[in-house]
């Protein structure tokens, strides 16, 4: 993956294949610490202890189209080698949250890439699961909450290709604003 | 163009886009809409689906195309990724492999204006001579 918004488009796809009705995704830079965190939580179907042990291993998939899955060992190998961590946690009937630290000043940590356009993608594409981004740099915090943008929306369909632009936009923008580069 | 910032730049955006919705016939239901959904599993992702997607987005309505753009797994055709379906009211619905920003326009100014067939389509049994 070229980037960490790649990454999160990708594990959040992993929420909405297990039928979440909410997914939590934190985006959080600690220079103090010298850390990226992302994380992604989700209330979906979860998994049991005996597929959990397995999720790393690329050769262990749950779809029936073809035999590898990529996602989670990709993220958990480049974190990894910034000398990061990644951990992930699920119950069955309760939903998953993974976890990955990449280590700021490592050259091998990715950039951000467009996390803004990647989140509205997300909610956009998924209308009835219910989507929080929080994004927090040392200048600050700025939430993105499709709760309270479907109560701004009304009966404006959320994935109406001029909203999606407009989304975009502000949450670009919000993100922006927070960039310590 | 004014910059959009909080949910109450949001809500003028909201307000125009809702004048426009109330001027369409009730003939441009979401069922009577273009669906297209671009696979975004791992292999898409890495291959530029996202890209794609914006793609679709930011040029349909400027091209007077009302469409729902949406997202799908992986159906299989790693090797060809970003792949697209594309079904357009009452027709079958048509995977593109290979979909790039510039296949894209090919597909918006082609197919999705026209009906006319692209190269690209998955299984392969559509070849321009």
């Amino acid at each position: 993956m070229q980037d960490i918004a790649a990454h999160v488009m990708d594990i959040a796809q992993n929420s909405v294949r297990a039928k979440a009705s909410r997914i939590e995704i934190e985006y959080r830079e600690d220079p103090g610490k010298d850390s990226l965190t992302i994380m992604i939580q989700d209330n979906g179907c979860g998994m049991n202890e005996a597929t959990l042990a397995r999720v790393t291993d690329p050769f262990f998939t749950s779809r029936t189209v073809r035999k590898v899955g990529l996602g989670i060992p990709l993220l958990k190998q480049n974190a990894e080698r910034t000398g990061g961590s990644f951990s992930i946690t699920s119950r069955e009937g309760e939903g998953t949250t993974v976890r990955a630290e990449f280590v700021l000043s490592n050259w091998d940590t990715p950039p951000r890439g467009d996390m803004g356009g990647t989140v509205v993608l997300l909610a956009t594409a998924n209308p009835e699961i219910e989507f929080i981004y929080r994004h927090i740099t040392a200048k600050g915090e700025y939430v993105f909450d499709t709760r309270e943008v479907k109560e701004t929306l009304g009966d404006v369909p959320i994935n109406h290709l001029e909203i999606v632009s407009a989304l975009q936009e502000l949450v670009r923008e919000n993100i922006r604003e927070l960039s310590t580069e | 163009m004014e910059k959009i910032k909080s949910l109450s730049d949001l809500k003028r955006i909201k307000s125009q886009v809702q004048e426009k919705l109330d001027l369409r016939e009730k003939s441009e239901q979401v069922e009577n809409l273009i669906q297209i959904r671009v696979a975004m599993a791992t292999c898409g992702i890495a291959a530029g689906s996202k890209e794609t997607m914006n793609y679709f987005i930011e040029h349909l309505a400027e091209n007077g195309i009302n469409a729902v753009v949406t997202q799908t797994g992986c159906m299989g055709y790693c090797y060809a990724e970003p792949t697209v379906e594309i079904t357009k009211p009452g027709k079958e619905p048509i995977v593109f492999g290979h979909v790039t920003p510039e296949k894209a326009e090919e597909i918006i100014q082609k197919y999705l204006k026209h009906d006319e067939l692209v190269e690209g389509i998955i299984p392969v049994n559509y070849n321009t001579i």
